[in-house]
């Protein structure tokens, strides 16, 4: 089974990545090698088998519902590209 | 004496107790060391010597108060996956070529609590997404033992950092071997522990379930120190477990006489490296006669659908974790797109580099709408039964050694082209993450002058058992104190 272009540009538009002419090139192949070795995984009989997301013993580990300081905000947003009154600044989503 | 850059942590603590050295003394020679091989090695993206001075001179008056502590005034470096306030962190990318943290991760803040001297941060693949650390955004690292070839990766930097003798320890990070393979590729000693043992929070996330931090040192003593400082409940991150931190220099000496010792069968292929098996064996020999009971051919038939395994979950969860680089909150950010989504696209187009796309891509397909459960439940599930092997495996054994890659160092460049090539290197020690187990290297001898590892598997939460197993190897083989010709 090859990717073809247009499901890696699909795949490239759902992560929202910009790819290259040549990215788009190799991905193609390159994706389709390696997705074809995950067949391997129907060789293991997994009936009846729950998933395992993570290998810890702990569900639902809640915190106390107290306030605690958190980083100053002007640290923070001095990361951002662009800030307004303390708010993150976005150009807008619907145009 | 060896020279002041090539001490063990144990040693230079020793020295500085005795006030026969200054931490002053040791960070300069750590400093002097990275001037005189780091332009060749390449294990830095940032050296950090002014605050090195100064956090070498505060422990200094700290010792001339009386304190003592076994890292107090040792110098380290530290992987760039991990946040240090004020001092950039890269991640080894160009999306974050200029962050700088407002907050240290908490292993870090851990061993500077402790006293320990950041001398630098290390180089590794974008993101920890690599083998080699060739897929780093700003440069290739060399291994010491020969510049021609990789440290591996993704943590190469601080594995050629320790090696080169460029800082007493390093932390690191493993998600699928990123510790365990460049230990073995500079012969060092590099753990993983047990996933939930050391906190998570302030590593940069790739793989949130399998991604943990640990040490590269010199000996199995030196790991065992560093472990005591970074491991513990943090209540910053969820997943960090609620257990008690043992003193794990406590029965290092114990050796393993009576010990139980699996070799697992897939470990083992008709494939690997001649030279390489021929070090695990005689590993192997050296704990059977210490009295080991050394049984091979243990079956963990599942290890053939681990890598599928891994290169579905890790890039699922890297492609929900990136999600968060978007040019809005922190990093780099293109502007002069048409639109919102135009700049979000570029953003990450430009940042990020080609593996990390690569994976993102894996991610994102196994995740989307109608592969979801042939690909990512079907891994998950597969992960179980991967688990359920080992357990079995542990009712019968108290440690599984094997080795930790299939082949010594390659040669820089020879594996960029063919990307499952290169995952192919990570075969013996992503199954220990899947089963969220811990798992050690250590230095098992040189094959053409190119180091070994011997990788250990213990059941979780019992490094203690890996690091008595790895230093009763250790003891016989004397490997610890071999450094490279730079």
């Amino acid at each position: 089974m090859k990717l073809d272009r247009d499901v890696v540009l699909h795949i490239a538009r759902l992560a929202r990545v910009e790819l290259t002419e040549a990215e788009v090139e190799t991905f193609s192949t390159q994706l389709s090698d390696i997705i074809g070795h995950f067949d391997v995984l129907n060789r293991v009989d997994t009936e009846g088998v729950e998933p395992t997301a993570h290998t810890l013993p702990l569900r639902n580990v809640m915190a106390d519902d107290v306030s605690r300081p958190s980083l100053p905000r002007d640290e923070v947003l001095a990361l951002a590209p662009n800030t307004e009154d303390g708010y993150l600044r976005v150009r807008a989503v619907l145009e | 004496m060896p020279e002041l850059h090539n001490l063990t942590i144990h040693d230079a603590a020793d020295l500085l107790r005795k006030r026969e050295v200054s931490s002053r003394q040791l960070t300069q020679a750590a400093l002097d060391r990275i001037d005189a091989v780091d332009p060749r090695v390449r294990a830095f993206l940032t050296v950090t010597a002014d605050r090195a001075l100064a956090q070498a001179d505060a422990a200094d008056a700290r010792i001339a108060a009386g304190e003592s502590g076994s890292l107090l005034g040792v110098p380290a470096a530290i992987k760039d996956v991990l946040t240090t306030k004020g001092v950039t962190t890269t991640c080894g990318s160009k999306m974050l070529e200029n962050f700088v943290p407002p907050y240290s991760a908490t292993v870090v803040q851990r061993l500077f609590d402790a006293g320990a001297v950041m001398v630098g941060k290390t180089n590794m693949d974008e993101f920890a997404m690599g083998s080699s650390t060739e897929n780093s955004a700003y440069h290739v690292t060399c291994n010491p033992w020969d510049l021609e070839r990789v440290p591996g990766g993704s943590s190469g930097g601080s594995a050629a950092a320790v090696a080169a003798g460029e800082a007493i320890y390093a932390l690191g990070s493993d998600t699928g071997g990123s510790i365990r393979q460049p230990a073995a590729l500079c012969g060092v000693v590099g753990i993983k522990p047990t996933y939930g043992r050391v906190s998570r929070f302030g590593l940069v996330a790739f793989a949130s379930s399998l991604d943990q931090v640990g040490p590269f040192t010199r000996d199995v003593r030196d790991a065992a120190i560093v472990l005591n400082a970074i491991c513990g409940h943090d209540a910053n991150d969820a997943t960090s477990a609620p257990v008690e931190t043992p003193d794990f220099t406590a029965d290092l000496e114990r050796g393993v006489e009576g010990m139980r010792i699996g070799v697992p069968r897939e470990y083992m292929p008709a494939t690997l490296d001649a030279g390489v098996r021929a070090r695990v064996q005689a590993a192997l020999d050296a704990l059977a006669a210490q009295g080991a009971r050394v049984e091979y051919d243990v079956p963990l038939p599942s290890t053939e659908a681990a890598l599928a395994v891994y290169y579905i979950i890790a890039p699922s969860e890297a492609s929900a974790n990136l999600a968060r680089y978007d040019g809005v909150k922190y990093g780099f950010s293109y502007q002069q797109g048409a639109s919102m989504w135009d700049n979000m696209e570029h953003t990450r187009g430009l940042g990020f580099g080609t593996e990390v796309k690569r994976r993102i891509m894996i991610g994102t397909y196994a995740l989307s709408s109608g592969y979801y459960d042939a690909y990512y439940l079907k891994a998950q599930k597969v992960r179980t039964v991967i688990r359920r092997e080992f357990d079995a495996a542990f009712e019968r054994f108290d440690a599984l050694v094997a080795p930790v890659t299939p082949t010594t160092a390659f040669r820089i460049g020879e594996k960029t082209n063919d990307p499952y090539a290169m995952y192919l290197n990570d075969v013996f020690t992503l199954p220990v993450n899947i089963a969220g187990l811990p798992g050690a290297s250590i230095p098992a001898g040189f094959v053409d002058g190119l180091p070994v590892g011997l990788q250990v598997i213990g059941k979780p939460f019992d490094e203690a058992t890996v690091l008595r197993v790895a230093r009763a190897y250790e003891r016989t083989a004397g490997w610890a104190s071999q450094h490279p010709p730079l």
